[in-house]
């Protein structure tokens, strides 16, 4: 069974404008998915519905079988900026989530602490958001999106705000983190690299309203080889998506 | 000597300095120009006149701390319980939001005489006279430090599963706690101002009260040494907020470290 569905999920402000229409996707346990298209194409409205923040006036969101549209609290989600809040230290950032469920602050502390040095965090826990580096920041932001569900993540753009250099580095720590914790995630990117780099499939959203025009399976297995990313076969899936897209 | 220590002594020594040549002048013209102490009495009258009186001038200023503390707690209660109110209920803020903007125009002088009627020659016409002044811009700061919030952190609260009161309390809080101490230091220097303003008008005990007495004796060292020293309160109190909102905010310094442009 899959770990997420979502079926024929339709979406509209106002019932006026269509964002998206038809949606049909599914994510396996472990699996990394990648959502991948033009901006303002809609990507972000369906992150909000599979987050419970909007309500679909059509379609549902089925997490492992059980109806979740339109509440809250069941997949992560991490937003395109870090969000880190400015106020509290890292380990509070990161331990919020688990607090917000009712843990006990002291408990959820120390679960957080566990993951410091997994994340690359060692160090920080009683330092502020704004003494971190960039990549930190994000890797942050993903350890407090795995510690509220270690089930479903969503990730909006997470290595957007990244530099060149740095996004390399975060990409090859990502691969690396995920082939350990084995969380199911969906991310979105409009950076067709990025997308061949990690995903093991690829939606297409298209369109306006957006609509899922394809599915793109990466057959590259994991972890993937040194020079993927100048290879034939990479070459050849971006050939492919380019020409899907039109872009 | 470490560059902070000098920036710290030229910033308070030129303006000490200004202090200390005008001072020096004022001394000038009181012993050389022949001026009567009533209409003008030299700093040395106003020392003076400080340590004669002293003792009393004390008594009187913890009758005013008193006040204004116990005006300042409700102010800021009612401030912030107003705030949360407004910012819960929209409908509210509309309604009562406009309101209390325009009360504002309504002069303290004016209200001052009014309360002494209503409530007598005690305690509480000062004290409710601070809280009229003190709860304003708190409730401003704080309604505005809650609605300043970012959509998108709300979002990922929420997103979280986060209550209402959960995104109060971890987010909307501690996002105004800023807005809330820069109206603190404002309210502080109002509340003292207010107590003195109201002890004028009626009363027996307080800073205000003294100086009413002295300005009728034509006492001027007297009257100058209490001005002195209600400033000297309004700075000290200032100056404790500013230290209790640095102890608060310990994340701030490190933020204005990282944005601190270099001239």
């Amino acid at each position: 069974m899959a770990k997420l569905e979502v079926k024929d999920v339709t979406f509209s402000y106002d019932n006026v404008t269509t964002i998206i229409k038809d949606i049909n996707l599914t994510l396996n346990d472990g699996e990394l998915v990648c959502l991948l298209g033009v901006s303002g194409g809609g990507k972000s409205t369906l992150f909000h519905i599979i987050s419970g923040l909007n309500t679909p006036q059509q379609g549902q969101v089925l997490l492992n079988g059980e109806d979740i549209t339109g509440q809250t609290g069941r997949v992560s989600y991490m937003l395109q900026k870090d969000m880190l809040l400015p106020y509290r230290t890292v380990v509070d950032n990161v331990a919020l989530p688990m607090i917000i469920k009712g843990m006990k602050k002291k408990e959820a502390r120390r679960i957080a602490s566990g993951y410091f040095e997994q994340f690359g965090l060692e160090g920080t826990q009683e330092l502020y958001p704004a003494e971190l580096s960039g990549g930190m920041r994000q890797r942050a932001a993903l350890l407090r999106t795995y510690l509220f569900s270690g089930d479903v993540a969503l990730l909006d753009e997470p290595f957007s705000a990244l530099d060149t250099l740095t996004k390399g580095e975060m990409h090859r720590w990502y691969l690396d983190v995920m082939n350990d914790i084995r969380l199911s995630t969906i991310f979105i990117t409009h950076d067709i690299d990025e997308a061949i780099l990690l995903s093991d499939r690829i939606y297409l959203l298209t369109g306006k309203p957006g609509t899922i025009a394809d599915e793109i399976v990466i057959e590259e297995p994991k972890p993937r080889r040194k020079d993927f990313n100048l290879s034939e076969d990479f070459l050849r899936y971006k050939r492919e998506i380019i020409s899907k897209i039109g872009a | 000597m470490s560059a902070k220590l000098r920036s710290t002594i030229s910033k308070i020594g030129y303006p000490l300095l200004t202090l200390l040549l005008l001072l020096l002048a004022w001394q000038l013209v009181c012993s050389l120009g022949n001026v009567p102490k009533y209409m003008l009495p030299s700093p040395a009258d106003v020392v003076a006149a400080f340590q004669k009186d002293w003792r009393l001038m004390l008594g009187h200023a913890r009758v005013t701390l008193t006040e204004t503390f116990i005006g300042l707690f409700l102010g800021i209660a009612i401030g912030f319980l107003m705030a949360v109110v407004m910012d819960r209920f929209s409908i509210l803020r509309k309604m009562v939001y406009p309101l209390i903007v325009v009360s504002q125009t309504i002069p303290t002088v004016a209200i001052a005489p009014l309360l002494v009627i209503w409530m007598g020659y005690q305690m509480l016409p000062k004290i409710v006279l601070i809280v009229l002044v003190v709860f304003f811009p708190i409730t401003i700061s704080l309604l505005e430090g809650f609605s300043s919030v970012d959509r998108d952190t709300v979002n990922l609260m929420r997103s979280m599963g986060a209550n209402r009161m959960q995104i109060f309390r971890y987010v909307k809080l501690p996002n105004s706690i800023g807005h809330f101490f820069s109206s603190l230091k404002i309210s502080v220097s109002y509340a003292v101002v207010s107590a003195v303003v109201s002890e004028w008008i009626g009363g027996t005990q307080g800073l205000g009260c003294y100086m009413t007495r002295v300005r009728k004796s034509y006492a001027s060292d007297k009257m100058f040494a209490v001005i002195i020293l209600i400033s000297v309160i309004s700075l000290v109190l200032i100056w404790l907020t500013s230290l209790i909102h640095r102890l608060c905010m310990p994340w701030d310094r490190i933020n204005h470290k990282r944005h601190s442009h270099p001239y």
